[in-house]
């Protein structure tokens, strides 16, 4: 607890003098490269793959972010974060963009001085539990001892929903995703929580996942999101709009394969002229490239097609789009209009 | 002709030496005395060993017989065989010698390591050819150059800081001396030194890399610090922690003996501070409360801050461990070395520290194992050292839900060089012979 309190106080002071250097957006072209926090692996969101490179659902945010302002996917340097050490890594500039399924709260956007720029994952927390052990509701979990990770969210909802049902529990703190797997599988607690797309990552990566399930309860709204400093809104606006862009052009219709193509102006709809940038000065406005939109897009298809790609219902983690579906087929996936 | 004798029988001559029975003697008698004798020791001798076949019959056809080297994942592991899905190793083994180290570049790193066992090799062994010790010297810059590369001047330049540093210590007494306190003129001398080298470091550099580079640039590609991951950041912050801690620890363990009360409180000030502070602490001070000390806009390069801090920790350690050596040592021994009228360097260096370190082998190279496992705590700052690397590695949906072939593939490597360290030190003190026989 009290290390926790050290931490916050430091992150916040730390925040203070960050802010006042501003301008990321010229640092990162200085530099040549985006410092992008992703997690320490969390499979489908942030892993390596065969080459050594980061791949993942949300990696590639990011380098589609290091796309549209430098033009090249690979400008870009990871830097894993636990739950504890994110915010303070963002707040003292050495990270300037974490995408590491985080939730946009209002403590977090407010007292640690964060801009959350909205939301990539809609999520909630869930249970996972070994099916043996023969319970079929979240509200049957009294005195479960239940492993949960420091710094997140998930460990004050956990809490709360304990005490509004009456209900004890013994937590077993830990620090990273890998870790809680090994506690988990090593029945050291009944119970792992976390955000459900989480689970399901987890459960994947188990010998027998069918030995597992998903409680059907989700006890919170985990909206997951990219985050940067307070004090930049420029900077803050092209990682925003980046994402943004992404979700548009899976709205429209834009593909990795077809980019190229609808952007040699065979389109007629002016939304996606705008978007491609062969219409209007969006780029320009954002301080970018005119064509940042296509890079963004190029490097891993449109928010859909990365979604099927990493998490997807044909992958190993098989989520299926529920609320992350765009707004026009039943989800609440909804891009401001761009214009 | 014979004598009577008065008694029945005697030996006419000597019985030629029977071999000992077999029950004491070769196997069997070694397995006798060694393993079953007695009834406890027997049964616990059966119990070891049905313990020991039991492991092997489970972990040998696990590891070696049914074991799969060829698969693109686990799952096609699984098909193959049911034992060790080894594949994953053979797949990301590279990852994890270098991490995120460029294809092309990899050699680099790769002369860098061959390179240091020439470097180590006078230290570590008094056979080796006494001129190398300059090479040793010189390593710690051609390594660094060799694995972040950029223009080689830059090295070059940071190293003539000390010589300048040391120039000054030399030549400037002679010059002060008509004008200054006798006394004063070797302390004067020393902050000059200092003086010039930070000076140095913090303008000259620059300067000087730059113009040489004019003149003749020797340049290899340069690598951030954030490609180096794996066995590469392990060994790179192990080596100069243990390089760096034992000069370090010797001076604080003499700064903490001294009769100099500043000295002697900053010593025991910065001993008592580092031990009492935890690593992970140190190392995420230097990840992100560094930055605000440094004026901003300086780039220090991120290992290069742990690295300083891991010297530091560990140097505590060890001023205490030499602390320890120090105080075996008789009184006789520092009067001895008094009286022999050497002044306080001298009879450090001669009479003292030998003896001193010679102690405290075993505690010495304790620290050093200690510090080479403290290295996977990296992972809290963002460096992806091996066991770091691990974690996005078993993301990877092809190699999910593998555990014990990566886990062991790392303890392997961590035996291995813990175990000659500890070998090391065991040939070291045979050859020393320290026991006070
Ligand atoms: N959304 C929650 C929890 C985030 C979280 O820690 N999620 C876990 C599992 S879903 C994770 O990403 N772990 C990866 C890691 O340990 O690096 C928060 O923002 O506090």
């Amino acid at each position: 607890m009290k290390l926790k309190t050290t931490l916050v106080a430091a992150t916040a002071a730390v925040a203070v003098s960050a802010a006042a250097q501003g301008a990321t957006l010229d640092d990162v072209k200085a530099k040549g490269f985006i410092q992008c926090g992703v997690s320490t692996g969390l499979a489908g969101f942030a892993f390596t793959d065969s080459n050594g490179n980061w791949d993942g659902f949300d990696v590639t945010f990011c380098r589609a972010t290091a796309a549209a302002v430098l033009g090249d996917a690979n400008a870009i340097k990871f830097t894993p974060t636990t739950g504890k050490t994110r915010f303070t890594a963002l707040a003292s500039g050495e990270i300037d963009v974490l995408y590491r399924n985080t939730t946009w709260t209002l403590s977090r956007d407010v007292d640690l001085k964060f801009d959350f720029l909205g939301v990539n994952y809609y999520d909630g927390q869930g249970f996972m539990i070994r099916k043996d052990m023969g319970v079929a509701s979240a509200t049957d979990l009294n005195d479960a001892t239940v492993c949960i990770q420091t710094g997140t969210t998930t460990e004050l909802n956990l809490a709360d929903f304990f005490r509004a049902n009456n209900m004890n529990y013994d937590p077993v703190p830990i620090e990273t995703n890998a870790e809680a797997q090994q506690k988990y599988l090593a029945n050291a607690c009944d119970v792992y929580t976390t955000d459900a797309s989480g689970l399901a990552a987890t459960r994947a990566t188990f010998e027998n996942p069918g030995d597992h399930i998903v409680l059907p309860e989700i006890i919170s709204k985990e909206p997951l999101g990219p985050l940067v400093r307070h004090g930049d809104n420029a900077w803050g606006d092209i990682v925003r709009w980046v994402m943004n862009a992404l979700i548009i052009a899976e709205e429209k219709g834009i593909t990795a394969a077809n980019v190229d193509s609808m952007a040699s102006a065979s389109t007629k709809d002016p939304e996606v002229k705008r978007l491609l940038g062969v219409e209007g000065n969006y780029g320009e406005m954002l301080g970018l490239a005119p064509d940042w939109a296509i890079h963004a897009i190029k490097t891993g298809g449109n928010y859909g097609e990365i979604f099927e790609k990493y998490i997807g219902e044909n992958t190993a983690i098989g989520l299926s789009r529920g609320l992350n579906q765009l707004w026009t087929k039943g989800g609440i996936l909804y891009a401001p209009p761009f214009r | 002709m014979k004598e009577r004798l008065s008694v029945a029988f005697v030996a006419e001559r000597q019985i030629p030496p029977a071999p000992p029975p077999a029950k004491t003697g070769g196997v069997v008698g070694w397995l006798r005395e060694n393993l079953f004798s007695g009834i406890f020791n027997t049964v616990a001798t059966l119990l070891s060993f049905a313990f020991v076949a039991y492991v092997l019959a489970s972990v040998v056809p696990w590891l070696f017989l049914d074991s799969v080297w060829n698969a693109s994942s686990l799952q096609e592991c699984r098909k193959i065989d049911d034992g060790a899905c080894l594949a994953v190793i053979n797949e990301r083994f590279l990852q994890f010698v270098f991490g995120f180290y460029p294809d092309g570049l990899r050699w680099r790193p790769v002369l860098a390591f061959a390179l240091m066992f020439i470097a180590i090799w006078p230290a570590l062994f008094a056979s080796a050819p006494r001129k190398l010790l300059i090479f040793t010297g010189l390593y710690p810059l051609l390594a660094y150059w060799l694995i972040w590369g950029g223009s080689f001047w830059g090295p070059v330049g940071v190293l003539a800081g000390p010589v300048l540093g040391w120039a000054c210590v030399r030549w400037l007494p002679g010059l002060m001396r008509g004008w200054l306190d006798e006394r004063l003129v070797f302390l004067a001398a020393v902050g000059v030194g200092l003086l010039a080298t930070v000076l140095w470091w913090l303008f000259g550099v620059t300067v000087f890399d730059d113009t040489l580079s004019a003149v003749l640039a020797v340049d290899l590609d340069s690598v951030e610090s954030a490609r180096l991951g794996g066995f590469l950041l392990s060994t790179i912050i192990g080596v100069s922690g243990i390089v760096g801690s034992l000069p370090v620890g010797i001076v604080l363990a003499l700064g903490r003996q001294s009769n100099l009360l500043i000295i002697k409180a900053c010593c025991v000030g910065f001993i008592e501070f580092i031990r009492g502070v935890p690593l992970i602490t140190l190392l995420f001070v230097a990840w992100l409360l560094l930055a605000y000390f440094l004026p901003p806009g300086t780039e220090f390069d991120l290992i290069l801050r742990v690295v300083i801090m891991v010297t530091a920790f560990a140097s505590a350690y060890m001023a205490e461990v030499i602390r320890g050596g120090l105080a075996a040592l008789p009184v006789g021994q520092y009067e001895a070395a008094d009286s022999l009228g050497l002044d306080y360097w001298k009879s450090m260096q001669l009479i003292i520290l030998p003896q001193a370190l010679k102690v405290s082998i075993p505690g010495i190279v304790n620290t050093f194992i200690g510090l080479f496992k403290d290295t996977t705590l990296v992972i809290v700052i963002g460096l992806l050292d091996p066991v770091g690397l691990l974690q996005p590695i078993r993301a990877d949906q092809n190699w999910n839900g593998i555990v014990w072939e990566l886990y062991g593939f790392i303890a392997l490597f961590f035996f291995i060089f813990c175990f000659a360290m500890s070998r090391y030190s065991m040939h070291l003190e045979r050859n020393l012979d320290v026991g006070h026989r």
